[in-house]
């Protein structure tokens, strides 16, 4: 391992691999990652890898069309193989509230060249066969919203970075970064110190315990999510389908697996990534009732990984107030995957100064301390 | 050539194993998500002992299973219906009746 770097990257997800994949190709190379398991351990390598642009503020809805273009592009940018397969993301309104949320969404999303549309029960029956609609109001249908397949992205990414010389290091755990005043010094890790000015929290669910070695408090709080896998049938589903009155959501995978998730209200902050009976009740009575047929597919798995989510439900993004060079990219909530490849580039564009993203500071952690808040309102899971 | 099947929910052989050591999937989680093996029906039951056993020797011996991929529900491929409540498909088994005792 390096013993000093220009930057230091604390997590290897989708998040900071996506950072240092696009540093290296702006030829900043003296980087090292460091991840605590093995790369795709955290919620990288547990999420529906679902990706949409069907958001409520314009600038989810931007920064997620350009994620689209952007992993549009990425297997063929790295060599390793996305699955990325553009089927449209249906989601279900089940009460007139809802109904009219879904309107004017998508009137913005229209205005941002999204082609999101409204769609009638019936339309929808036709767009997912045995769709079972009793109840449903109407529905958003956007075909150009898609899934993919979570670990190829990271290992893509992580390929291309080391390839240009950024260290990587698997299975290694940061135990403390020491400062001298606001500087901070060096990165320690129990394979060794790694002398440094800048540090890049992209730890996800980890990302408080991080901040807190330099005296930094976060306001985020990790969450399980559970999901599940059905075993694999002939491909029949073809986009993600959403139900917004309780969270489900589900997708058929390249393999021909049912694989989602669905809310859980009830569910406790906690670093608990165990199963339980409650998820496999609640997640197959959303399932079969949205969708009747699934009833007989078998349940193969189920696991889970953390949001990471913050009061706001918007990311932690930019520099904090007592200490220099720490810079925040945390805090994704149940989204993290999908905006990693805008996140990573614009955060490359910033770090470097090629570009001043608004982003970072209008994200920043001192935004609580303003009161400069807002809420997100499509979040799903 | 003769081919070796280490996984065979998911048509995994020594082959692919070996590539995906030599590529750097050296551990058994990542060994894992790389090939696909251990994801299939039987979740594991059939192969994870043969590529530990592999992975170990192709790592001179190292311990590899110290730290194994954790065990998760479910035992047998249980059809959804079940836990949504429903005793329809509940005889129904057609891909992995060897597998769930219960069915018989």
């Amino acid at each position: 391992m390096k013993d000093k770097a220009d930057l230091v990257i604390i997590g290897g997800g989708v998040i900071g691999l996506s950072l240092a994949y696009h540093l290296a190709k702006m030829g900043f190379t003296d980087v090292v990652v460091l991840e605590q398991g093995f790369l795709c351990f955290g919620a990288s390598g547990r999420n529906g890898g679902g990706v949409r642009q069907q958001w409520s503020t314009e600038e989810n809805i931007r920064l997620m069309q350009e994620s689209v273009r952007m992993f549009k592009a990425l297997s063929i940018e790295t060599g390793y193989n996305l699955w990325f397969r553009q089927g449209g993301y249906l989601f279900l309104a089940r009460d007139p509230e809802t109904a009219t949320g879904l309107e004017s969404t998508i009137k913005l999303q229209n205005r941002c060249g999204v082609p999101t549309r409204l769609v009638s029960p019936t339309q929808a029956s036709k767009i997912v066969h045995g769709l079972n609609t009793d109840g449903v109001e109407i529905c958003a249908f956007n075909p150009t919203d898609g899934v993919l397949f979570p670990f190829p992205a990271l290992w893509g990414m992580a390929k291309v970075a080391s390839d240009l010389g950024v260290e990587i290091n698997t299975f290694t755990r940061v135990t403390d970064i020491a400062a001298k005043g606001r500087q901070i010094v060096k990165v320690v890790t129990d394979k060794g110190s790694i002398a440094t000015n800048r540090v890049v929290n992209a730890a996800g669910a980890w990302s408080v315990q991080i901040a807190k070695m330099l005296g930094v408090e976060l306001p985020n709080k990790p969450y399980r999510h559970e999901i599940l896998i059905l075993e694999p049938t002939k491909p029949f589903l073809n986009p993600m389908v959403s139900d917004l009155s309780n969270g489900l959501y589900f997708s058929q995978t390249m393999r021909g697996e049912i694989c989602g998730g669905v809310s859980n209200p009830d569910e406790k902050s906690s670093m608990d990534t165990g199963a339980s009976f409650d998820f496999l009740r609640r997640m197959s009575s959303a399932m079969v009732a949205v969708l009747p047929k699934l009833a007989s597919l078998k349940v193969m798995r189920t696991w889970a990984g953390f949001y990471d989510e913050t009061p706001d439900g918007n990311p932690i993004l930019g520099r904090v107030n007592q200490i220099d060079g720490f810079i925040q990219l945390n805090g994704f909530g149940g989204h993290g995957f999908m905006m990693a490849p805008a996140i990573g580039k614009m955060a490359a564009q910033w770090i470097l100064r090629k570009a001043n993203h608004q982003i970072f500071s209008k994200y920043d952690l001192a935004r609580f301390d303003r009161g400069e808040t807002e809420r997100e309102t499509f979040v799903i899971g | 050539m003769a081919k070796t099947i280490v996984c065979h929910c998911e048509d995994v052989t020594l082959e692919d194993l070996k590539e995906a050591f030599e590529a750097g999937y050296r551990d058994l989680e990542s060994l894992k998500r790389y090939t696909g093996f251990a994801t299939g029906l039987c979740q594991g039951k059939g192969c994870t002992a043969h590529v530990a056993r592999m992975l170990s020797s192709l790592k001179g011996g190292d311990d590899v299973v110290s730290d194994p991929p954790r065990t998760r529900p479910l035992l047998h491929p249980t059809p959804a219906a079940r836990f949504a409540g429903q005793t329809r498909f509940a005889g129904q088994n057609s891909s992995s009746k060897s597998c769930d005792e219960e069915e018989s």
